[in-house]
């Protein structure tokens, strides 16, 4: 029980700190407005007719996957700045288990994705997005799902780099390539040889197929989208979690006090 | 004879890459209710040993016990029985400080999780009132800390880390970084909780001053305990009491002392151990007439800087 509370704990600090963090909930509005409302726009206006099919509803879901598991994962990789500084030296002290720090840090750090990605789906519905009902509450649970892989791709990326400056230095190059190779902006439907196996490495890649297919399902435009079937992505997800959760918590246990 | 409450036995820290052991074959002991200080220049291993014995560490060998736990295997039950106060505070500046302790509450296991302060356990509630008054916060320990002085802080952090009752108090040079006052405001604080509750203080210090009044010190350099006892008995070990003298005819002075059989090395004033005799016997032995006369008496300060010699930065 009091590993629960241990847990619940670890979480909720990360919201209680979201919303007292003015500078981030602005940049989460404004990230997606960019994204999705100057990108998409632009996209759609120069490129739609071509291709085929609504590119503001392609990057919705590609900035949409981005940011949730991009949030989730820098969100774990704090935890390298905050053993050596502030509160969570106390965590470190206290008689919980890592293993529930960082439950509660994928638990908090999701939380925190998911309200960050509130905007978004404002601006999709503004942008005319086909956001039914049903789509919408299909797409929730794989938001959720999106944020757990990212936090868990966190704790792995976290549990290799030991130092901040690492991390800043490290992370960009982690996730800069997987935003074209994950197909955020740009379809990936026909990749040259050389890059179709990194990309079905890119973790990034089956949360946004995955929003994409629950989007386009039964629309004409799903085959020129949607690379694989959602359950074929959730598999991949649910494996790629459980081996970055399992490595990385194992790592980091370690590495934390074998310095 | 008492059960320790700290046993460290043949301690060793390579960190990885290093050429030298950090920590090199430290023991000592630490008894219930005692105030023990470690003291050591910067580089000495003072924070290396803290951070072994309050679990965040692991040594490359030796033993630790505390509270009849093993530090290295059962890390969680050694958690539970201590506090700690870190040298860079641990306070979360965007939260409340009822939130910060209302957390480390939770995590030590006094109290389930609840999302609001109203939702806490009524006894949760009466001990962050007697708190904050504790503090003179008033309501505003359900404000965010950011205008809370250095001091407060650091005292907010000890109530806190008391609040589990630990037996033992680990204080990483608590006092970094505070002006004079706020440091003897924390630690007129701190003595009155020792003398309140028969917690055991562990404290790191550059400050000597800090160190003296601990009832027993251990001088660390470069990762070796040189001298371990209370104060008085490491001034007494380390130092004696000498007079000091000079003489207008220094030459005269000097003969006459190594006569008496006080040989001096100096070149003037002359620093004469007393080896056994007292001060009297010197003075009233000697002819050549004294320009200076003073006696010295060691101060904790000298028998550091004897140890350390010029490690210190």
């Amino acid at each position: 029980m009091s590993d629960v509370s241990a847990i619940l704990t670890v979480a909720s600090r990360d919201v209680l700190k979201l919303g007292r963090d003015r500078t981030r909930l602005a940049f989460s509005i404004v990230f997606p407005l960019i994204f999705i409302g100057l990108m998409g726009g632009t996209l759609q206006g120069n490129l739609g007719r071509a291709a085929g099919f609504n590119f503001i509803g392609f990057i919705f879901t590609g900035v949409l996957g981005m940011t949730l598991f991009q949030s989730a994962a820098q969100g774990l990789i704090s935890l390298i700045e905050d053993r050596e500084q502030d509160f969570s030296q106390e965590m470190f002290v206290s008689p919980i288990s890592r293993y529930s720090i960082v439950f509660g840090k994928i638990l908090g750090e999701s939380v925190v994705s998911l309200v960050q990605a509130v905007p978004a789906f404002g601006l999709a519905l503004l942008l005319k997005v086909p956001l039914t009902l049903p789509i919408f509450a299909l797409m929730l649970p794989a938001a959720v799902l999106a944020c757990l892989l990212g936090a868990g791709f966190g704790v792995l990326a976290m549990s290799l780099l030991n130092s901040q400056r690492a991390a800043q230095q490290i992370f960009p190059f982690l996730m800069f390539p997987q935003f074209f190779l994950a197909g955020i902006f740009n379809p990936i439907k026909i990749l040259p040889w050389y890059l179709a196996p990194f990309s079905l490495l890119s973790p990034l890649r089956y949360p946004v197929d995955l929003f994409r297919g629950i989007l386009y399902q039964g629309r004409p435009e799903y085959s020129k989208i949607v690379l694989f079937d959602p359950l074929t992505n959730l598999a991949v997800m649910a494996a790629m979690f459980a081996v970055f959760l399992v490595i990385g918590t194992a790592l980091f246990v370690r590495q934390e006090t074998n310095r | 004879m008492q059960q320790p409450v700290i046993e460290v036995r043949d301690l060793v820290k390579r960190y990885r890459k290093a050429d030298r052991n950090a920590v090199d074959g430290v023991s000592f002991s630490v008894y219930p209710g005692e105030f023990f200080a470690l003291l050591g220049p910067n580089g000495a291993g003072k924070t290396t040993t803290i951070s072994i014995l309050t679990t965040t560490l692991a040594p490359t060998s030796g033993r630790v016990d505390i509270g009849g736990a093993d530090a290295i295997h059962e890390a969680a039950a050694v958690r539970r029985q201590v506090g700690i106060i870190f040298q860079k505070p641990s306070i979360d500046r965007n939260l409340s400080g009822e939130e910060n302790v209302r957390f480390h509450a939770i995590l030590y296991g006094l109290y389930p999780y609840r999302p609001f302060y109203r939702m806490m356990p009524a006894d949760y509630r009466r001990q962050v009132t007697e708190l904050a008054a504790l503090l003179g916060l008033g309501d505003e320990i359900f404000k965010p800390l950011k205008k809370l002085s250095g001091g407060m802080m650091r005292k907010l952090e000890i109530i806190r880390g008391l609040m589990h009752r630990p037996k033992v108090l680990f204080l990483d040079e608590p006092t970094a970084g505070l002006d004079a006052a706020s440091r003897r405001n924390l630690w007129d604080y701190l003595k009155g909780v020792r003398e309140q509750s028969d917690t055991t203080v562990f404290l790191t210090t550059h400050y000597l001053d800090e160190a003296e009044e601990a009832d027993r010190i251990c001088i660390l350099d470069k990762g070796k305990v040189v001298k371990i006892g209370t104060p008085d008995e490491i001034k007494a070990d380390l130092l004696q009491e000498y007079l000091v003298l000079d003489s207008a005819d220094r030459s005269a002075l000097r003969r006459e002392l190594e006569r008496k059989g006080l040989p001096v090395r100096d070149a003037g004033p002359f620093q004469v151990h007393l080896d056994g005799r007292t001060a009297q016997d010197v003075i009233s032995s000697l002819d050549t007439e004294l320009t200076v006369l003073r006696i010295h008496a060691p101060s904790l300060e000298d028998a550091y800087l004897k140890i350390v010699g010029t490690a210190i930065e």
